[in-house]
């Protein structure tokens, strides 16, 4: 079986129904990733967009903005708050890692805070940091890119 | 102090409206969205927006510490927090007192006095405010001896209810034990606070409200009432100003009683004081006070042309009442319509989607706030507000002739909107001769029913 359009819209219409968040689906080697919220759903193929197609897409800001990946296939360590990014563990003591530090799912990458409560930002995937996009001490948006990963051992 | 940048904690038609005065103003804003609402068209026309979290609520609108910590973040010198979501919440207020932040909006301890309904009933009958006889009970047997004393219908309202929250009707006094319990148990898992009083049920009431301002320091204007009798399940549907069929005396006294229940708090900001409107009794009673901006503010400002908004910032400097009550004119009478997302032919289930068109009406004496426009996304966590069309006339037929007009120059596809319905209630010989109760719209629908059954058998 293949997906249609068709299915494509609907599999939309009862995500928006549903209490999920995403959802990922493989059909026949077809991959449907679809997130609500976000500005426009990925299709993976061209034959499954006409579903985003028919609602005109409003224009304007997206999802906080991050400067562009420097190699493809990278991961993606987002924030899953808003709050004020710190590297390290305390002012003046080395940041928990740093570009070429290898990490695991569980590897403490930052602390973010919120009116004073402290929040560790896991790694969450294997992989090389590649990129560190979010400044210390700054303020980081939920969702925004803090760093970027080279998947791998 | 002068505010120079605004975090703006809150979404939709009202996030878009406080954009525009401090536009106005030149005051920049921030504004803190749900990921949901990147893309709505108050995130694209604030000076700067933050994604503050994920669409549900819970998880982002609601959150105080976010919200403060994003308006630090973006070195903000105040929040305006519109209606609903922590607009009233005493936490929040508290929390920018502590960390410097202005909150444009009353004092904690004021948003904790009227958010009390025990409370606030106490301070009405302190300030000489009429209140509806009832009062506290704390037993079942204390519940008895009051409910003789007022007599039946009664109602029974959560302490920290409000807005048609936490309240039960008893009929008989044999009732009122069971009835009691039940609404006590309610309250404790609603609102997190078991306590209940009782009140005397009013069965043919108006809702009529009262806008005030007040300085913070015990000065307060009053800039007249808006009657939102026209309800549906305690939603209001249509508002307007003035109230029309009303003695002069009582909108007198209604006007004096808001002052002094402000004045008796030294409120601060905007606000605005609830009465039930007895029409057996030709009495009013106090019901509660609204520490906010409303969603129907607009109706006044059509009369009046104070942009609220802008005396709420004004009064959050510091800067105090810039006008005495001799410089609020009243002028002619305004209209609000709440266009919704909601299917009347489905009893008012909210359609959320995408809007495939919006056309919205324009020209002399029509007012339109909305975030909606052609290709807008009206997500399924909010509630169904899409826009108020506002009208504004020198007398009520003229008003109500200019909304028909505006209505029917409303064009919205691809979600189900309540906008065909207000053309029929518009044209209900009841609601056109003016003043009609809490019940006409339950009325209104029923007859609607009935017609339509006769209709399909007949």
């Amino acid at each position: 079986m293949t997906l249609t359009a068709k299915d494509v819209a609907e599999i939309m219409r009862l995500l928006e129904q549903s209490g999920f968040d995403s959802l990922s689906l493989e059909i026949d080697g077809v991959k449907l990733n679809l997130q609500r919220g976000s500005p426009a759903p990925v299709p993976p193929t061209a034959a499954a967009t006409p579903a985003a197609e028919s609602h005109p897409q409003p224009v304007g800001s997206s999802p906080p903005k991050s400067k562009p990946p420097s190699e493809p296939g990278l991961a993606e360590v987002i924030s899953p708050l808003l709050g004020i990014f710190y590297r390290a563990p305390k002012p003046g003591e080395p940041p928990f890692v740093e570009v070429g530090s290898k990490v695991a799912e569980d590897t403490v990458i930052g602390i973010i805070e919120v009116m004073k409560l402290m929040n560790s930002v896991r790694a969450g995937a294997r992989g090389e940091v590649v990129e560190i996009l979010a400044e210390n001490g700054a303020l980081v948006e939920f969702d925004e890119v803090l760093l970027r990963l080279r998947p791998g051992a | 102090m002068a505010i120079q940048r605004i975090l703006i904690a809150n979404r939709g038609e009202i996030a878009l409206r406080v954009i525009r005065t401090c536009r106005a103003l030149g005051i920049e804003t921030v504004l803190a969205a749900s990921k949901a609402d990147l893309d709505s068209m108050p995130a694209r026309l604030a000076d700067r927006t933050v994604c503050i979290g994920p669409a549900r609520p819970a998880d982002s609108y609601l959150r105080v510490d976010t919200i403060v910590q994003a308006a630090l973040g973006v070195k903000a010198d105040a929040i305006h927090p519109g209606y609903g979501f922590l607009s009233e919440r005493a936490v929040l207020a508290r929390l920018c007192e502590e960390e410097s932040v202005i909150f444009i909006g009353p004092t904690a301890a004021q948003i904790e006095a009227v958010g009390d309904k025990l409370r606030a009933r106490a301070e009405a009958e302190t300030a000489g405010v009429p209140t509806a006889p009832g009062g506290a009970v704390e037993t079942v047997r204390e519940a008895m001896v009051l409910g003789r004393e007022v007599g039946t219908p009664l109602l029974i309202k959560a302490v920290a209810g409000g807005g048609g929250r936490g309240m039960k009707r008893v009929d008989r006094l044999e009732d009122l034990p069971s009835a009691m319990e039940l609404a006590g148990a309610e309250a404790g898992s609603a609102f997190g606070d078991a306590r209940v009083y009782l009140e005397r049920f009013v069965e043919r009431g108006r809702h009529v409200e009262v806008q005030i301002l007040g300085d913070g320091n015990g000065r307060v204007v009053q800039l007249g009432e808006r009657d939102c009798s026209v309800q549906r399940r305690f939603q209001k549907l249509i508002e307007e100003t003035p109230a029309p069929n009303l003695s002069a005396d009582l909108r007198a006294r209604m006007h004096a009683a808001a002052v002094l229940f402000a004045g008796r708090l030294s409120y601060r900001s905007a606000g605005t004081v609830e009465f039930l409107l007895d029409l057996e009794r030709d009495a009013f009673y106090f019901l509660e006070m609204n520490a906010r901006i409303q969603v129907e503010h607009p109706v006044t400002e059509a009369v009046t042309g104070i942009d609220l908004v802008a005396e709420q910032i004004a009064i959050a400097e510091g800067r105090g009442l810039r006008l005495k009550q001799s410089d609020v004119r009243k002028d002619g009478c305004a209209i609000e319509c709440r266009i919704n997302a909601e299917d009347p032919a489905r009893d008012f289930h909210p359609g959320p989607g995408t809007v495939r068109a919006a056309v919205w009406p324009s020209g002399d004496g029509v007012r339109v706030d909305t975030h909606i426009a052609s290709g807008s996304r009206i997500p399924p966590y909010y509630d169904s507000l899409m826009a108020k069309i506002i009208v504004h006339a020198a007398d009520r037929p003229a008003a109500l002739e200019r909304m028909r007009h505006a209505l029917a120059a409303t064009r919205i596809e691809g979600v189900a909107t309540n906008r065909a319905f207000h053309l029929e209630v518009l044209a209900d010989p009841e609601f056109q001769k003016g003043g009609v109760d809490t019940g006409f719209l339950p009325r209104f629908l029923e007859r609607k029913r009935v017609d339509q059954e006769v209709r399909a058998h007949g």
